[in-house]
Protein backbone atom coordinates (compact mmCIF):
# COMPACT_ATOMS: atom_id res chain seq x y z
CA UNK A 1 0.00 0.00 0.00
CA UNK A 2 2.57 2.65 0.91
CA UNK A 3 4.23 1.91 -2.35
CA UNK A 4 1.31 3.01 -4.56
CA UNK A 5 0.55 6.26 -2.61
CA UNK A 6 4.34 7.24 -3.14
CA UNK A 7 3.81 6.14 -7.21
CA UNK A 8 0.66 8.23 -7.50
CA UNK A 9 2.73 11.30 -5.60
CA UNK A 10 5.53 11.11 -8.13
CA UNK A 11 2.72 11.28 -11.19
CA UNK A 12 1.13 14.58 -9.94
CA UNK A 13 4.66 16.15 -9.07
CA UNK A 14 5.95 15.38 -11.87
CA UNK A 15 6.06 18.62 -13.85
CA UNK A 16 7.24 17.41 -17.46
CA UNK A 17 3.81 15.42 -17.72
CA UNK A 18 1.25 18.27 -16.91
CA UNK A 19 3.15 20.87 -18.93
CA UNK A 20 2.85 17.91 -21.77
CA UNK A 21 -0.88 17.98 -21.25
CA UNK A 22 -1.60 21.91 -21.66
CA UNK A 23 0.79 21.69 -24.30
CA UNK A 24 -1.40 19.01 -26.06
CA UNK A 25 -4.63 21.51 -25.36
CA UNK A 26 -2.45 24.45 -27.15
CA UNK A 27 -1.50 22.39 -30.20
CA UNK A 28 -5.13 22.31 -31.13
CA UNK A 29 -5.91 26.00 -30.60
CA UNK A 30 -6.94 27.15 -33.55
CA UNK A 31 -5.26 30.53 -35.43
CA UNK A 32 -8.07 32.37 -35.84
CA UNK A 33 -8.17 33.37 -32.08
CA UNK A 34 -6.49 36.48 -32.97
CA UNK A 35 -10.16 37.66 -33.62
CA UNK A 36 -9.99 38.55 -29.83
CA UNK A 37 -8.00 42.06 -30.85
CA UNK A 38 -9.56 42.64 -33.83
CA UNK A 39 -10.77 46.29 -33.48
CA UNK A 40 -13.49 45.62 -36.24
CA UNK A 41 -15.49 43.50 -34.29
CA UNK A 42 -16.62 46.21 -31.58
CA UNK A 43 -18.85 47.60 -33.84
CA UNK A 44 -20.77 44.76 -34.62
CA UNK A 45 -24.37 43.76 -33.23
CA UNK A 46 -24.69 41.12 -30.32
CA UNK A 47 -22.26 42.48 -27.60
CA UNK A 48 -23.11 41.61 -24.11
CA UNK A 49 -21.27 42.95 -21.23
CA UNK A 50 -22.19 42.31 -17.46
CA UNK A 51 -21.40 44.00 -14.43
CA UNK A 52 -21.60 42.52 -10.95
CA UNK A 53 -24.64 39.99 -11.57
CA UNK A 54 -25.41 37.53 -9.13
CA UNK A 55 -28.31 34.92 -9.79
CA UNK A 56 -30.42 33.73 -6.27
CA UNK A 57 -32.70 30.37 -6.24
CA UNK A 58 -34.61 31.38 -3.15
CA UNK A 59 -32.04 32.57 -0.68
CA UNK A 60 -29.21 30.69 -2.15
CA UNK A 61 -27.22 32.65 -4.24
CA UNK A 62 -25.52 30.68 -6.96
CA UNK A 63 -23.74 33.38 -9.16
CA UNK A 64 -21.88 36.10 -7.38
CA UNK A 65 -20.77 39.25 -8.60
CA UNK A 66 -19.84 38.45 -12.19
CA UNK A 67 -18.53 41.14 -14.27
CA UNK A 68 -17.12 40.10 -18.16
CA UNK A 69 -17.86 41.61 -21.49
CA UNK A 70 -18.71 39.35 -24.27
CA UNK A 71 -17.63 40.62 -27.17
CA UNK A 72 -20.09 40.57 -30.65
CA UNK A 73 -18.86 37.95 -33.56
CA UNK A 74 -16.55 36.22 -30.91
CA UNK A 75 -17.23 32.69 -29.08
CA UNK A 76 -16.69 32.91 -25.02
CA UNK A 77 -16.51 29.71 -23.90
CA UNK A 78 -17.76 29.29 -19.63
CA UNK A 79 -15.71 26.46 -17.53
CA UNK A 80 -15.43 25.38 -14.26
CA UNK A 81 -16.46 22.44 -12.21
CA UNK A 82 -20.22 20.89 -11.95
CA UNK A 83 -21.77 23.45 -9.97
CA UNK A 84 -20.32 26.64 -10.20
CA UNK A 85 -23.22 28.48 -11.88
CA UNK A 86 -22.26 28.12 -15.71
CA UNK A 87 -25.80 27.23 -16.28
CA UNK A 88 -27.26 29.95 -14.07
CA UNK A 89 -25.27 32.42 -15.29
CA UNK A 90 -26.18 31.57 -19.04
CA UNK A 91 -29.59 31.65 -18.50
CA UNK A 92 -29.53 35.51 -16.74
CA UNK A 93 -28.32 36.45 -20.45
CA UNK A 94 -31.35 35.76 -21.94
CA UNK A 95 -33.53 36.01 -19.17
CA UNK A 96 -34.56 32.77 -18.75
CA UNK A 97 -33.24 32.27 -15.17
CA UNK A 98 -36.33 34.46 -13.83
CA UNK A 99 -38.67 31.54 -15.28
CA UNK A 100 -37.88 29.60 -12.09
CA UNK A 101 -40.31 30.42 -9.71
CA UNK A 102 -38.27 31.72 -6.63
CA UNK A 103 -35.40 32.83 -8.84
CA UNK A 104 -33.97 36.35 -8.78
CA UNK A 105 -31.16 38.50 -10.69
CA UNK A 106 -28.72 41.21 -9.47
CA UNK A 107 -26.60 43.22 -10.98
CA UNK A 108 -26.70 44.64 -14.93
CA UNK A 109 -26.61 43.25 -18.21
CA UNK A 110 -26.39 44.54 -21.28
CA UNK A 111 -26.99 43.95 -24.88
CA UNK A 112 -25.24 46.34 -27.39
CA UNK A 113 -25.61 49.14 -24.01
CA UNK A 114 -28.73 48.89 -23.15
CA UNK A 115 -29.91 46.91 -19.68
CA UNK A 116 -32.05 43.92 -20.39
CA UNK A 117 -33.75 43.86 -17.23
CA UNK A 118 -34.55 47.37 -17.80
CA UNK A 119 -38.09 48.16 -16.40
CA UNK A 120 -39.37 48.93 -19.66
CA UNK A 121 -37.98 45.65 -21.60
CA UNK A 122 -40.06 42.56 -22.51
CA UNK A 123 -38.63 39.11 -21.62
CA UNK A 124 -39.60 37.84 -24.66
CA UNK A 125 -38.06 40.72 -26.78
CA UNK A 126 -34.87 39.68 -25.68
CA UNK A 127 -35.26 35.67 -25.73
CA UNK A 128 -35.72 36.90 -29.50
CA UNK A 129 -32.48 38.29 -29.84
CA UNK A 130 -30.62 36.10 -27.21
CA UNK A 131 -31.37 32.63 -28.72
CA UNK A 132 -30.57 29.45 -26.55
CA UNK A 133 -29.99 26.07 -27.34
CA UNK A 134 -30.03 23.34 -24.82
CA UNK A 135 -27.82 20.57 -23.27
CA UNK A 136 -30.14 18.17 -24.16
CA UNK A 137 -31.59 18.65 -28.00
CA UNK A 138 -35.22 19.26 -27.00
CA UNK A 139 -37.37 19.66 -30.06
CA UNK A 140 -41.20 19.74 -30.11
CA UNK A 141 -41.76 16.11 -30.04
CA UNK A 142 -45.12 16.24 -32.00
CA UNK A 143 -43.96 18.79 -34.58
CA UNK A 144 -42.35 17.95 -37.84
CA UNK A 145 -39.12 18.94 -38.39
CA UNK A 146 -40.41 22.16 -40.61
CA UNK A 147 -42.52 22.91 -37.98
CA UNK A 148 -39.92 22.74 -35.32
CA UNK A 149 -37.42 25.57 -37.23
CA UNK A 150 -40.67 27.75 -38.15
CA UNK A 151 -42.21 27.42 -34.70
CA UNK A 152 -40.31 30.97 -33.55
CA UNK A 153 -40.91 32.42 -36.85
CA UNK A 154 -44.92 31.23 -36.96
CA UNK A 155 -45.60 31.55 -32.98
CA UNK A 156 -44.18 34.82 -31.98
CA UNK A 157 -42.77 38.34 -33.05
CA UNK A 158 -43.75 40.42 -36.22
CA UNK A 159 -45.01 38.82 -39.67
CA UNK A 160 -41.81 37.62 -41.13
CA UNK A 161 -40.59 39.74 -44.41
CA UNK A 162 -39.76 36.56 -46.32
CA UNK A 163 -41.60 32.73 -46.84
CA UNK A 164 -41.38 31.15 -43.98
CA UNK A 165 -40.58 28.05 -46.18
CA UNK A 166 -37.19 30.06 -47.03
CA UNK A 167 -36.53 30.77 -43.72
CA UNK A 168 -36.73 26.95 -42.84
CA UNK A 169 -34.63 26.07 -45.38
CA UNK A 170 -31.95 28.81 -44.90
CA UNK A 171 -32.18 27.90 -41.23
CA UNK A 172 -31.50 24.43 -41.84
CA UNK A 173 -28.59 25.40 -44.09
CA UNK A 174 -26.99 27.24 -41.56
CA UNK A 175 -26.73 24.77 -38.70
CA UNK A 176 -25.79 22.19 -41.58
CA UNK A 177 -28.70 20.14 -41.32
CA UNK A 178 -30.31 20.96 -44.77
CA UNK A 179 -28.90 17.55 -46.72
CA UNK A 180 -29.65 15.67 -44.19
CA UNK A 181 -33.48 16.64 -43.71
CA UNK A 182 -34.62 17.93 -47.03
CA UNK A 183 -36.58 15.09 -48.16
CA UNK A 184 -38.42 14.50 -44.82
CA UNK A 185 -39.13 17.62 -44.06
CA UNK A 186 -42.72 16.53 -42.84
CA UNK A 187 -42.11 13.79 -40.22
CA UNK A 188 -41.76 13.92 -37.08
CA UNK A 189 -38.29 15.60 -35.41
CA UNK A 190 -38.03 13.30 -32.59
CA UNK A 191 -37.33 10.34 -35.67
CA UNK A 192 -34.15 12.04 -35.79
CA UNK A 193 -30.36 11.25 -34.19
CA UNK A 194 -29.50 13.03 -31.26
CA UNK A 195 -26.96 14.63 -33.40
CA UNK A 196 -29.56 15.99 -35.55
CA UNK A 197 -31.73 16.98 -33.03
CA UNK A 198 -29.00 19.64 -31.66
CA UNK A 199 -28.32 20.63 -34.69
CA UNK A 200 -32.34 21.29 -36.23
CA UNK A 201 -32.70 22.69 -32.15
CA UNK A 202 -29.99 24.74 -33.22
CA UNK A 203 -31.64 25.74 -36.92
CA UNK A 204 -34.70 26.60 -34.47
CA UNK A 205 -32.67 29.47 -32.46
CA UNK A 206 -31.34 30.46 -35.68
CA UNK A 207 -34.55 30.95 -37.58
CA UNK A 208 -35.39 33.92 -35.75
CA UNK A 209 -32.25 35.82 -36.11
CA UNK A 210 -30.62 36.30 -32.98
CA UNK A 211 -27.68 38.28 -32.53
CA UNK A 212 -26.71 35.88 -29.45
CA UNK A 213 -26.59 32.41 -28.91
CA UNK A 214 -26.24 31.10 -25.64
CA UNK A 215 -25.01 27.11 -25.47
CA UNK A 216 -24.89 25.05 -22.44
CA UNK A 217 -23.34 22.22 -22.76
CA UNK A 218 -24.91 21.37 -26.88
CA UNK A 219 -22.82 18.38 -26.65
CA UNK A 220 -22.56 16.61 -23.56
CA UNK A 221 -25.08 14.47 -24.89
CA UNK A 222 -23.76 13.48 -28.79
CA UNK A 223 -21.28 11.07 -29.88
CA UNK A 224 -17.58 12.20 -31.22
CA UNK A 225 -18.62 12.58 -34.45
CA UNK A 226 -21.89 14.67 -33.93
CA UNK A 227 -20.02 16.76 -31.56
CA UNK A 228 -17.72 17.84 -34.47
CA UNK A 229 -20.48 18.87 -36.47
CA UNK A 230 -21.19 21.27 -33.70
CA UNK A 231 -17.66 22.73 -33.07
CA UNK A 232 -17.24 22.89 -37.09
CA UNK A 233 -20.94 24.63 -37.10
CA UNK A 234 -20.14 27.07 -34.23
CA UNK A 235 -16.64 28.09 -35.98
CA UNK A 236 -18.83 28.87 -38.98
CA UNK A 237 -21.44 30.77 -37.25
CA UNK A 238 -19.46 32.56 -35.63
CA UNK A 239 -19.20 34.78 -38.03
CA UNK A 240 -22.79 35.95 -38.14
CA UNK A 241 -23.91 35.27 -34.26
CA UNK A 242 -22.67 36.23 -30.79
CA UNK A 243 -21.91 32.72 -29.01
CA UNK A 244 -21.40 31.90 -25.80
CA UNK A 245 -21.04 28.16 -25.09
CA UNK A 246 -20.70 26.11 -21.30
CA UNK A 247 -18.63 23.31 -22.00
CA UNK A 248 -16.72 20.99 -20.08
CA UNK A 249 -14.75 19.84 -21.91
CA UNK A 250 -11.40 21.81 -22.07
CA UNK A 251 -10.11 20.70 -25.58
CA UNK A 252 -13.43 21.67 -26.97
CA UNK A 253 -12.89 25.12 -25.25
CA UNK A 254 -9.75 25.37 -26.68
CA UNK A 255 -10.60 24.57 -30.19
CA UNK A 256 -13.75 26.48 -30.49
CA UNK A 257 -13.52 29.54 -28.19
CA UNK A 258 -11.79 32.86 -29.18
CA UNK A 259 -11.94 34.13 -24.85
CA UNK A 260 -12.67 32.04 -21.70
CA UNK A 261 -14.29 32.59 -18.76
CA UNK A 262 -13.39 30.57 -15.90
CA UNK A 263 -15.73 29.83 -12.91
CA UNK A 264 -15.25 28.64 -9.58
CA UNK A 265 -17.53 28.15 -6.55
CA UNK A 266 -17.12 29.71 -3.06
CA UNK A 267 -17.24 28.57 0.64
CA UNK A 268 -21.00 29.47 0.27
CA UNK A 269 -20.66 27.51 -2.96
CA UNK A 270 -21.57 30.89 -4.96
CA UNK A 271 -20.21 30.31 -7.97
CA UNK A 272 -18.64 33.49 -9.61
CA UNK A 273 -15.59 34.41 -11.83
CA UNK A 274 -11.94 33.79 -11.58
CA UNK A 275 -10.82 35.04 -14.70
CA UNK A 276 -11.32 35.42 -18.34
CA UNK A 277 -8.74 36.47 -21.23
CA UNK A 278 -7.88 34.96 -24.72
CA UNK A 279 -8.47 31.40 -24.65
CA UNK A 280 -4.93 30.84 -25.44
CA UNK A 281 -3.71 32.93 -22.11
CA UNK A 282 -5.95 31.23 -20.61
CA UNK A 283 -4.95 27.42 -21.35
CA UNK A 284 -1.27 28.34 -22.01
CA UNK A 285 -0.12 31.11 -19.02
CA UNK A 286 -3.39 31.88 -17.01
CA UNK A 287 -2.80 34.59 -14.10
CA UNK A 288 -4.40 32.51 -11.32
CA UNK A 289 -2.95 29.47 -9.99
CA UNK A 290 -6.74 27.65 -9.62
CA UNK A 291 -7.31 28.19 -13.24
CA UNK A 292 -3.51 26.84 -14.07
CA UNK A 293 -4.90 24.30 -11.75
CA UNK A 294 -8.43 23.61 -13.35
CA UNK A 295 -7.11 23.42 -17.15
CA UNK A 296 -4.06 21.50 -16.67
CA UNK A 297 -6.83 18.85 -15.31
CA UNK A 298 -5.50 18.62 -11.51
CA UNK A 299 -8.99 18.70 -10.55
CA UNK A 300 -12.81 19.32 -11.61
CA UNK B 1 -2.02 -12.28 1.24
CA UNK B 2 -2.11 -14.04 5.07
CA UNK B 3 -4.09 -17.12 4.10
CA UNK B 4 -1.02 -18.87 3.90
CA UNK B 5 -0.29 -18.33 7.72
CA UNK B 6 -3.75 -18.51 9.37
CA UNK B 7 -4.24 -21.13 11.40
CA UNK B 8 -7.93 -20.92 11.58
CA UNK B 9 -10.28 -23.72 10.57
CA UNK B 10 -10.68 -24.59 6.80
CA UNK B 11 -13.96 -22.63 5.64
CA UNK B 12 -16.38 -25.23 4.52
CA UNK B 13 -17.32 -25.50 0.87
CA UNK B 14 -20.03 -23.51 -0.44
CA UNK B 15 -23.54 -25.43 -0.29
CA UNK B 16 -26.29 -24.39 -2.54
CA UNK B 17 -28.70 -26.90 -0.59
CA UNK B 18 -31.94 -24.54 -0.13
CA UNK B 19 -32.10 -23.57 3.79
CA UNK B 20 -34.98 -23.75 5.76
CA UNK B 21 -35.73 -19.95 5.53
CA UNK B 22 -35.24 -20.58 2.15
CA UNK B 23 -37.53 -23.11 1.08
CA UNK B 24 -40.14 -21.47 3.12
CA UNK B 25 -39.62 -17.99 1.92
CA UNK B 26 -39.85 -20.17 -1.80
CA UNK B 27 -43.15 -21.21 -0.97
CA UNK B 28 -44.51 -17.87 0.60
CA UNK B 29 -43.44 -15.97 -2.90
CA UNK B 30 -45.39 -19.22 -4.81
CA UNK B 31 -48.62 -18.58 -2.43
CA UNK B 32 -48.55 -15.45 -2.97
CA UNK B 33 -48.27 -15.46 -6.68
CA UNK B 34 -50.75 -17.51 -6.82
CA UNK B 35 -53.79 -15.08 -4.97
CA UNK B 36 -52.25 -12.30 -7.30
CA UNK B 37 -53.26 -14.42 -10.36
CA UNK B 38 -56.62 -15.58 -8.61
CA UNK B 39 -57.68 -11.83 -7.86
CA UNK B 40 -56.56 -10.74 -11.36
CA UNK B 41 -58.32 -13.99 -12.73
CA UNK B 42 -61.43 -12.93 -10.91
CA UNK B 43 -61.06 -9.05 -12.77
CA UNK B 44 -60.97 -10.76 -15.79
CA UNK B 45 -63.98 -13.26 -15.62
CA UNK B 46 -66.02 -10.82 -14.54
CA UNK B 47 -65.50 -8.94 -17.24
CA UNK B 48 -66.21 -11.79 -19.29
CA UNK B 49 -69.31 -12.73 -17.64
CA UNK B 50 -71.06 -9.80 -17.93
CA UNK B 51 -69.82 -9.04 -21.43
CA UNK B 52 -70.89 -12.51 -22.58
CA UNK B 53 -74.55 -12.39 -21.06
CA UNK B 54 -74.55 -8.74 -22.84
CA UNK B 55 -73.74 -10.07 -25.95
CA UNK B 56 -76.02 -13.20 -25.66
CA UNK B 57 -78.86 -11.52 -24.47
CA UNK B 58 -78.61 -8.35 -26.77
CA UNK B 59 -78.03 -9.89 -29.95
CA UNK B 60 -80.96 -11.96 -29.67
CA UNK B 61 -83.17 -9.06 -29.84
CA UNK B 62 -81.43 -6.79 -31.92
CA UNK B 63 -82.75 -6.13 -35.18
CA UNK B 64 -83.03 -3.73 -37.96
CA UNK B 65 -86.62 -2.56 -36.55
CA UNK B 66 -84.17 -1.69 -33.08
CA UNK B 67 -82.44 0.93 -34.50
CA UNK B 68 -85.56 2.30 -37.32
CA UNK B 69 -88.31 2.22 -35.39
CA UNK B 70 -89.66 3.95 -32.28
CA UNK B 71 -91.49 1.70 -29.53
CA UNK B 72 -95.17 1.09 -30.08
CA UNK B 73 -97.02 0.12 -26.80
CA UNK B 74 -95.48 -3.03 -25.81
CA UNK B 75 -94.59 -5.81 -28.28
CA UNK B 76 -93.88 -3.41 -31.35
CA UNK B 77 -91.07 -0.82 -32.58
CA UNK B 78 -87.27 -0.52 -31.16
CA UNK B 79 -84.86 2.38 -29.38
CA UNK B 80 -84.60 4.60 -32.41
CA UNK B 81 -85.81 7.63 -30.25
CA UNK B 82 -83.54 6.33 -27.42
CA UNK B 83 -80.30 6.25 -29.62
CA UNK B 84 -80.85 9.42 -31.06
CA UNK B 85 -81.33 11.08 -27.92
CA UNK B 86 -78.51 9.35 -26.20
CA UNK B 87 -76.52 10.66 -29.61
CA UNK B 88 -77.78 14.13 -28.58
CA UNK B 89 -77.43 14.63 -25.18
CA UNK B 90 -73.75 12.83 -24.83
CA UNK B 91 -72.22 15.42 -27.52
CA UNK B 92 -73.92 18.52 -26.37
CA UNK B 93 -73.25 17.35 -22.68
CA UNK B 94 -69.55 17.14 -23.98
CA UNK B 95 -69.60 19.97 -25.55
CA UNK B 96 -69.96 21.96 -22.29
CA UNK B 97 -68.15 19.84 -20.35
CA UNK B 98 -64.84 19.36 -22.78
CA UNK B 99 -63.94 23.24 -22.97
CA UNK B 100 -64.39 23.79 -19.40
CA UNK B 101 -63.03 21.11 -18.10
CA UNK B 102 -59.94 20.68 -20.37
CA UNK B 103 -59.52 24.64 -19.35
CA UNK B 104 -59.38 24.46 -15.67
CA UNK B 105 -56.83 20.89 -16.11
CA UNK B 106 -54.40 23.12 -18.26
CA UNK B 107 -54.41 25.85 -16.09
CA UNK B 108 -54.23 23.62 -12.63
CA UNK B 109 -50.91 22.19 -14.85
CA UNK B 110 -49.57 25.47 -15.47
CA UNK B 111 -49.99 27.22 -11.86
CA UNK B 112 -49.04 23.97 -9.93
CA UNK B 113 -48.46 26.47 -6.49
CA UNK B 114 -50.87 29.07 -7.35
CA UNK B 115 -53.38 29.18 -4.73
CA UNK B 116 -56.21 29.19 -6.69
CA UNK B 117 -55.09 26.23 -8.40
CA UNK B 118 -54.93 24.67 -5.34
CA UNK B 119 -58.42 25.44 -4.46
CA UNK B 120 -59.57 24.60 -7.64
CA UNK B 121 -57.82 20.57 -7.53
CA UNK B 122 -59.66 20.28 -4.32
CA UNK B 123 -63.39 21.74 -5.96
CA UNK B 124 -62.52 19.28 -8.75
CA UNK B 125 -61.22 16.13 -6.51
CA UNK B 126 -64.70 16.90 -4.38
CA UNK B 127 -66.74 17.39 -7.26
CA UNK B 128 -65.96 13.78 -8.99
CA UNK B 129 -66.57 12.16 -6.02
CA UNK B 130 -70.06 13.27 -5.64
CA UNK B 131 -72.61 10.42 -6.45
CA UNK B 132 -74.46 11.16 -9.87
CA UNK B 133 -77.60 10.84 -8.51
CA UNK B 134 -77.04 13.51 -5.90
CA UNK B 135 -75.98 15.87 -8.89
CA UNK B 136 -79.46 14.47 -10.43
CA UNK B 137 -81.34 16.37 -7.83
CA UNK B 138 -79.34 19.19 -8.03
CA UNK B 139 -80.03 19.32 -11.96
CA UNK B 140 -84.03 18.25 -10.81
CA UNK B 141 -83.79 21.48 -7.99
CA UNK B 142 -82.26 24.21 -10.23
CA UNK B 143 -83.99 23.14 -13.66
CA UNK B 144 -86.66 20.96 -13.66
CA UNK B 145 -88.81 22.63 -10.90
CA UNK B 146 -88.12 26.50 -11.73
CA UNK B 147 -89.18 25.35 -15.30
CA UNK B 148 -91.65 22.91 -14.39
CA UNK B 149 -90.85 20.17 -16.91
CA UNK B 150 -88.41 17.59 -17.38
CA UNK B 151 -86.11 18.62 -19.91
CA UNK B 152 -82.98 17.09 -22.34
CA UNK B 153 -81.21 20.51 -21.06
CA UNK B 154 -81.48 19.34 -17.68
CA UNK B 155 -79.86 15.93 -18.36
CA UNK B 156 -77.47 17.22 -20.31
CA UNK B 157 -76.49 19.95 -17.71
CA UNK B 158 -76.14 17.25 -14.87
CA UNK B 159 -74.15 14.72 -17.43
CA UNK B 160 -72.07 17.80 -17.96
CA UNK B 161 -71.25 18.19 -14.13
CA UNK B 162 -70.57 14.63 -13.91
CA UNK B 163 -68.51 15.34 -16.70
CA UNK B 164 -65.95 18.31 -16.15
CA UNK B 165 -63.79 16.77 -13.04
CA UNK B 166 -63.09 13.54 -14.78
CA UNK B 167 -61.65 15.95 -18.17
CA UNK B 168 -60.04 18.41 -15.80
CA UNK B 169 -58.22 15.96 -13.96
CA UNK B 170 -56.70 13.81 -16.51
CA UNK B 171 -55.69 16.93 -18.34
CA UNK B 172 -53.83 18.24 -15.79
CA UNK B 173 -52.20 14.89 -15.20
CA UNK B 174 -51.34 15.00 -19.22
CA UNK B 175 -50.15 18.34 -19.47
CA UNK B 176 -47.73 18.28 -16.64
CA UNK B 177 -46.31 15.27 -18.63
CA UNK B 178 -45.46 17.69 -21.07
CA UNK B 179 -41.65 17.56 -20.55
CA UNK B 180 -40.19 21.26 -18.94
CA UNK B 181 -37.71 21.03 -21.47
CA UNK B 182 -40.16 21.52 -24.49
CA UNK B 183 -41.63 25.14 -22.15
CA UNK B 184 -38.32 26.07 -22.20
CA UNK B 185 -37.89 25.72 -25.54
CA UNK B 186 -40.68 27.86 -26.66
CA UNK B 187 -39.51 30.13 -23.90
CA UNK B 188 -36.37 30.50 -25.09
CA UNK B 189 -37.22 31.36 -28.39
CA UNK B 190 -39.06 34.45 -27.68
CA UNK B 191 -42.63 32.36 -27.68
CA UNK B 192 -44.94 34.64 -25.06
CA UNK B 193 -46.14 32.49 -22.73
CA UNK B 194 -49.66 32.33 -23.18
CA UNK B 195 -48.53 31.12 -26.98
CA UNK B 196 -46.32 28.75 -25.23
CA UNK B 197 -48.99 26.75 -23.50
CA UNK B 198 -51.65 27.13 -25.85
CA UNK B 199 -49.39 26.35 -29.54
CA UNK B 200 -46.57 24.04 -28.31
CA UNK B 201 -47.43 22.70 -24.34
CA UNK B 202 -51.74 21.93 -25.50
CA UNK B 203 -50.34 20.65 -28.84
CA UNK B 204 -47.97 18.73 -27.45
CA UNK B 205 -50.15 16.97 -25.24
CA UNK B 206 -53.62 16.99 -27.42
CA UNK B 207 -54.21 13.11 -28.54
CA UNK B 208 -53.49 12.14 -24.27
CA UNK B 209 -56.48 15.54 -23.76
CA UNK B 210 -58.40 13.93 -26.36
CA UNK B 211 -58.06 10.20 -24.65
CA UNK B 212 -59.21 12.19 -21.67
CA UNK B 213 -62.29 13.54 -23.38
CA UNK B 214 -63.67 10.31 -24.80
CA UNK B 215 -63.28 8.26 -21.42
CA UNK B 216 -65.64 11.33 -19.69
CA UNK B 217 -67.60 10.28 -22.95
CA UNK B 218 -68.29 6.74 -22.33
CA UNK B 219 -68.73 7.72 -18.63
CA UNK B 220 -71.44 9.86 -19.23
CA UNK B 221 -73.10 8.04 -21.87
CA UNK B 222 -73.86 5.26 -19.28
CA UNK B 223 -74.78 7.50 -16.41
CA UNK B 224 -78.52 6.75 -15.45
CA UNK B 225 -79.46 8.23 -11.94
CA UNK B 226 -79.30 12.08 -13.16
CA UNK B 227 -81.47 11.32 -16.22
CA UNK B 228 -84.14 9.35 -14.13
CA UNK B 229 -84.14 12.59 -12.03
CA UNK B 230 -84.35 15.14 -14.86
CA UNK B 231 -85.28 13.85 -18.09
CA UNK B 232 -88.45 10.88 -18.16
CA UNK B 233 -91.83 10.86 -19.75
CA UNK B 234 -91.17 10.50 -23.39
CA UNK B 235 -90.71 7.50 -25.66
CA UNK B 236 -91.14 8.97 -28.98
CA UNK B 237 -88.63 10.51 -30.76
CA UNK B 238 -87.33 13.89 -29.93
CA UNK B 239 -85.03 16.00 -32.39
CA UNK B 240 -83.76 19.04 -31.06
CA UNK B 241 -86.36 20.26 -28.44
CA UNK B 242 -84.18 20.29 -25.33
CA UNK B 243 -86.89 21.64 -23.35
CA UNK B 244 -88.73 18.40 -23.18
CA UNK B 245 -87.68 15.14 -22.03
CA UNK B 246 -85.85 12.96 -24.64
CA UNK B 247 -85.57 9.18 -24.66
CA UNK B 248 -82.06 7.67 -24.03
CA UNK B 249 -80.14 4.33 -23.93
CA UNK B 250 -79.76 4.30 -19.90
CA UNK B 251 -83.61 5.32 -19.31
CA UNK B 252 -84.59 2.72 -22.28
CA UNK B 253 -83.16 -0.35 -20.29
CA UNK B 254 -83.76 1.13 -17.13
CA UNK B 255 -87.60 1.14 -17.64
CA UNK B 256 -88.07 -1.74 -20.10
CA UNK B 257 -85.85 -4.31 -17.90
CA UNK B 258 -88.61 -3.35 -15.12
CA UNK B 259 -91.32 -4.03 -17.03
CA UNK B 260 -93.42 -7.46 -17.50
CA UNK B 261 -92.73 -7.79 -21.53
CA UNK B 262 -90.42 -10.71 -22.57
CA UNK B 263 -90.09 -8.34 -25.76
CA UNK B 264 -89.45 -4.96 -23.88
CA UNK B 265 -87.33 -6.94 -21.49
CA UNK B 266 -85.17 -8.47 -24.45
CA UNK B 267 -85.23 -4.58 -25.91
CA UNK B 268 -83.31 -3.29 -23.33
CA UNK B 269 -80.83 -6.25 -23.66
CA UNK B 270 -80.45 -5.11 -26.96
CA UNK B 271 -79.97 -1.62 -25.77
CA UNK B 272 -77.42 -2.34 -23.34
CA UNK B 273 -75.56 -4.13 -25.86
CA UNK B 274 -75.65 -1.42 -27.88
CA UNK B 275 -74.29 0.80 -25.16
CA UNK B 276 -71.33 -1.40 -24.06
CA UNK B 277 -70.72 -1.50 -27.49
CA UNK B 278 -69.98 1.87 -27.69
CA UNK B 279 -68.30 2.09 -24.37
CA UNK B 280 -65.90 -0.82 -25.08
CA UNK B 281 -65.20 0.83 -28.32
CA UNK B 282 -63.52 3.78 -27.02
CA UNK B 283 -62.26 2.31 -24.62
CA UNK B 284 -60.26 -0.30 -26.96
CA UNK B 285 -59.60 2.95 -29.06
CA UNK B 286 -58.15 4.85 -26.59
CA UNK B 287 -55.70 1.45 -24.68
CA UNK B 288 -55.22 1.13 -28.54
CA UNK B 289 -53.59 4.72 -29.42
CA UNK B 290 -51.73 4.78 -25.78
CA UNK B 291 -49.92 1.60 -26.52
CA UNK B 292 -49.28 2.67 -30.14
CA UNK B 293 -48.04 6.05 -28.45
CA UNK B 294 -45.42 4.09 -26.49
CA UNK B 295 -44.17 1.75 -28.64
CA UNK B 296 -43.42 4.05 -31.25
N1 LIG C 1 -33.69 25.14 -10.00
C1 LIG C 1 -32.78 25.24 -9.02
N2 LIG C 1 -33.18 25.45 -7.75
C2 LIG C 1 -32.28 25.57 -6.75
N3 LIG C 1 -30.95 25.48 -6.91
C3 LIG C 1 -30.48 25.26 -8.15
C4 LIG C 1 -31.37 25.13 -9.26
N4 LIG C 1 -30.62 24.92 -10.36
C5 LIG C 1 -29.34 24.91 -9.95
N5 LIG C 1 -29.24 25.13 -8.62
C6 LIG C 1 -28.01 25.21 -7.84
O1 LIG C 1 -27.26 26.30 -8.33
C7 LIG C 1 -25.88 25.97 -8.37
C8 LIG C 1 -25.36 26.20 -9.76
O2 LIG C 1 -26.00 25.29 -10.65
P1 LIG C 1 -25.73 25.30 -12.19
O3 LIG C 1 -26.65 24.35 -12.82
O4 LIG C 1 -25.77 26.71 -12.68
O5 LIG C 1 -24.23 24.78 -12.27
P2 LIG C 1 -23.38 24.38 -13.52
O6 LIG C 1 -22.10 25.11 -13.43
O7 LIG C 1 -24.16 24.58 -14.76
O8 LIG C 1 -23.12 22.86 -13.27
P3 LIG C 1 -22.96 21.69 -14.34
O9 LIG C 1 -21.61 21.86 -14.92
O10 LIG C 1 -23.08 20.45 -13.52
O11 LIG C 1 -24.06 21.85 -15.33
C9 LIG C 1 -25.76 24.54 -7.89
O12 LIG C 1 -25.37 24.57 -6.55
C10 LIG C 1 -27.15 23.99 -8.03
O13 LIG C 1 -27.39 23.03 -7.04
MG1 LIG D 1 -24.96 23.26 -16.26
Amino acid sequence: MPETTARAKEVTAEPDLEEIEVRELIRVIPAHHARANDPEAGDLPGAMNLDAVSAWYGAFRAVRDVSMAIPSRQVTAMIGPSGCGKSTLIRTLNRMHEVIPGSRVGGRVELDGQDIYGSTVDPVRVRRVVGMVFQRPNPFPTMSIFDNVAAGVKLAGPRPDRPVAEIVEHSLRRAALWDEVKDKLASRAVALSGGQQQRLCIARALAVEPEVLLMDEPCSALDPIATAKIEDLVRELRDSVTIVIVTHNLQQAARISDQTAFFFVDEARSGHLVEIGPTSAIFVAPREQLTQDYVSGRFG
Amino acid sequence: MNRMTDTGPVPARISLEPTVAEASRRRRDRAWTWACFAAAGTIVFLLGAIVAMVVINGLRSLSVQFFTEEMFGYEEGGALAAILGTLQIVPLATLIAAPIGVLAGIYMAETPDGRVAGLLRLATETLAGIPSVVIGIFAFTVIVVPTQTYSAFAAIVAIAVIMIPLVARSTEEIVRLVPGSVREASLALGIPQWRTTVSVVIRTAAAGILTAIMLAVARGAGETAPLILTNVGNQSVNVGDLGNAMDSLPLFIYFNSGLPSEFLIGQAWAASLVLLAFVLVINVAVRARTIGRRAA
